[in-house]
């Protein structure tokens, strides 16, 4: 507290908007910056390197791809969040698709079923490990890293030793591989579209109302405008002909996962931003004496974060036997969980804990599935992709940790 | 009248470590009471003791002359005891509104009511004269010691609690600054709340307060009123537990 001298609030404009950006981006605060500089940056490197890199196809493809690894790193925000770490998401992944396969071709369960109990293994997975973060006090690192093996193993058994067991069931089936009309993926986007400006514009006037400062209209034009074009530019592109023989077989519009990981990006966006909950997860990953003192309950908070990781990681190893059209030992191995935790952390979600966004994954979901699929069009295989990923995922850390220096060295953290 | 919070024979230790004996403190609306002590002495414990951060060995806790259990921040909370700590404890990734709601938001439905949240930080910040902080939605990161500590301290009085606990709060301020929180603990004591000032300065202390209470080593060595002591016998009772005939005797209160 140096002056006293009254400082009036700010009336709200872009050039405010945009140079309090700018001062957070300064102060190390990137957020999803270096996420969305990386995609420009890599999509035009492979699209002129590789013409068909730049195909409709191709485009799909990236989403079919990436949707598995997406969804689990969007569940591995939730625990990174409060600090932690969960290194059996991959496995846990396999683990439930494993139980989902199961039940659809040796039970003979429907698919509702099968997703539900899929599910609630995941469910049941959080919270075998969340009580043993939080109640016993064991390192998540430990207690997930033993998971991994542990986990490993049951996928093994549960395929019965190599294997594998085919998934035949059409819904689960049409999650990874159908697409949605035409028509209806102009109208899932401009339903999108309305609704996002519909809530941006209410809040704004509701916080005018009350003489509370609000975003100003141009902002939310900026904003509302911005997603019209990119949704409409990538609906448009999603709507081509991708069939290589369109009278045999028509192949075209937004691939199925796309609107479910929109639904789910929505969901968990609002349960962190808007919901008391969401706010202890941040209070708990921030400060978590601070949060005790507040009257939270911060074991229970932890729980939850791993049972929402592993139930997520669930979705995702649904999304990926959809795929795949089976489960085998391999189902959620390999490169998932490096992927998965380097996605969350390229799109800006911090290793310390405290800071990240749903969104987060989505972006470095996106940033994950371009490099895989541009280096695989490149001719490379694993290889190369495992150094540069890992590359990647080093920088990402790096950019998270000296962001998290200088914001402290400029006070901003 | 009844004190607002009376405490007896409180007993705290860590470990095999005692840190508060048999601890008496009492505590009466509408006054300012100080606690003193020398580093260690147990002030910091025996606050969290009230709070419900640490439980108590042994003792009774009596509110408002009924005995009650603290067992959590939230029955302390719920009993409208208000404590800034030491420490502060202000979570660095939140705003000032954020913080000063935190485990206690409005809520429309499971929505959380922002607007209304912000308009009631803002209103508690003016009505203790904060003018420095450039935006109630900034993190609290961005503070300075002196901007954190309102925060703190505004999160204490937003709740129109009947005890407020404050735990150094000067320590980190400016002359100015200290001068206005040091109005405000009147000010709040005169709206006939219970004002608990944990402090090293014994202007302070003898500026503000009506009542001493001297912790050393652990034990209550007096509680007093202000206007029958004088600067010196209190640096005593801090420094050796007794002063004359105020104070222990090997170790026991006179
Ligand atoms: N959580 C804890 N575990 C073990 N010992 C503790 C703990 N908290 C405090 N102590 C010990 O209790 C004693 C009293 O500490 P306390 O913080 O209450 O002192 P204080 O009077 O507030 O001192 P200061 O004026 O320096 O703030 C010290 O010897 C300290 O080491
Ligand atoms: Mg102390």
């Amino acid at each position: 507290m140096t002056a006293t001298i009254e400082q009036k609030p700010e009336a709200p404009s872009i050039t405010s908007n945009v140079r309090g950006y700018a001062e957070r981006v300064r102060g190390g605060d990137m957020g999803a910056l270096p996420a969305v500089l990386g995609l420009i940056v890599l999509c035009t490197v492979f699209a002129i390197m590789r013409p068909s890199f730049f195909t409709a196809v191709n485009f799909a493809n990236l989403f079919t791809q990436g949707a598995a690894v997406t969804v689990i790193a969007m569940g591995l925000v939730f625990v990174l969040l409060l600090g932690e770490i969960d290194l059996s998401a991959g496995f846990a992944s396999g683990v439930c698709a494993a139980v989902l396969a199961i039940l659809l071709a040796e039970q003979g369960q429907p698919w509702y079923v099968a997703v539900l109990a899929a599910i609630a293994t995941g469910t049941v997975i959080g919270t075998v490990l969340g009580v043993l973060v939080a109640k016993l006090g064991i390192p998540s690192f430990v207690v997930t890293l033993a998971a991994f093996l542990g986990f490993q193993g049951l996928v093994l058994v549960l395929v019965e030793g190599g294997t594998n067991i085919s998934v035949r069931d059409e819904t689960i089936l049409a999650i990874s591989n159908n697409n949605l009309s035409p028509v209806l993926s102009w109208g899932l986007l401009a339903a999108g579209v309305g609704g996002y400006a519909a809530i941006q514009l209410l809040r704004a006037r509701k916080r005018t109302k009350r003489g509370l400062i609000a975003d100003p209209m141009s902002l939310i034009a900026i904003r509302v405008g911005a997603l019209a074009v990119l949704g409409g530019l990538a609906v448009y592109a999603l709507n081509l002909e991708r069939s290589r023989n369109a009278a045999l077989v028509s192949l075209k519009g937004v691939p199925a996962v796309v609107p479910i990981i929109i639904v789910l990006l929505v969901i968990w966006t609002f349960v962190l931003r808007r919901t008391a909950f969401g706010r202890h997860l941040y209070a708990v990953g921030g400060n978590a004496e601070a949060a005790r003192r507040a009257g939270i309950n911060v074991d229970r908070m932890k729980i939850s974060a791993f049972v929402i990781c592993s139930s997520m990681a669930a979705i995702g190893g649904i999304i990926a036997a959809s795929r795949a059209s089976s489960v085998d030992p391999n189902t959620g191995g390999s490169n998932v969980l490096l992927y998965a935790v380097g996605a969350a952390v390229i799109g800006g979600t911090s290793l310390f804990g405290g800071k990240g966004r749903v969104l987060d994954a989505v972006l470095g979901g996106a940033v994950v599935a371009v490099i895989e699929n541009g280096m695989g069009l490149m001719g490379y295989g694993s290889d190369i992709k495992f150094i540069v990923t890992g590359s990647v995922l080093l920088l990402a850390a790096s950019v998270d940790a000296l962001s998290r220096k200088r914001a402290a060295a400029t006070g901003l953290r | 009248m009844t004190p607002v919070l009376e405490l007896r024979g409180i007993d705290k230790s860590f470990g095999p470590v005692q840190v508060l004996h048999d601890v008496a403190l009492t505590v009466r609306a509408g006054e300012v009471t100080a606690l003193v002590g020398d580093n260690g002495a147990g002030k910091s414990t025996l606050v969290k003791c009230v709070g419900g951060i640490h439980p108590i060995d042994s003792g009774e806790y009596l509110f408002e002359g009924k005995p009650v259990q603290v067992h959590s921040p939230r029955d302390a909370a719920a009993l409208g005891i208000e404590i800034v700590y030491q420490d502060l404890a202000l979570c660095d990734n939140l705003d000032i509104v954020q913080n000063m709601f935190l485990g206690r938001e409005n809520k429309r439905g499971i929505v959380l009511d922002e607007d209304t949240m912000e308009e009631m930080a803002a209103r508690t910040l003016a009505s203790l004269s904060v003018k420095t902080v450039k935006s109630i939605r900034q993190h609290v990161s961005s503070l300075s010691g002196g901007q954190r500590q309102t925060v703190a301290i505004a999160k204490a009085v937003l709740w129109n609690s009947k005890v407020v606990i404050l735990d150094e709060p000067t320590a980190a301020l400016g002359v100015a600054q200290t001068a206005q929180v040091l109005e405000l603990v009147r000010r709040l004591a005169d709206q006939g709340l219970a004002v608990v000032l944990i402090s090293h300065n014994m202007n302070d202390v003898f500026a503000v307060s009506d009542r001493i209470a001297a912790l050393y080593l652990g034990r209550m060595a007096a509680q007093v009123k202000t206007s029958d002591v004088t600067h010196s016998q209190v640096v005593e009772l801090i420094t050796s537990g007794r002063s004359g005939d105020l104070g222990l005797t090997n170790g026991v209160p006179a």
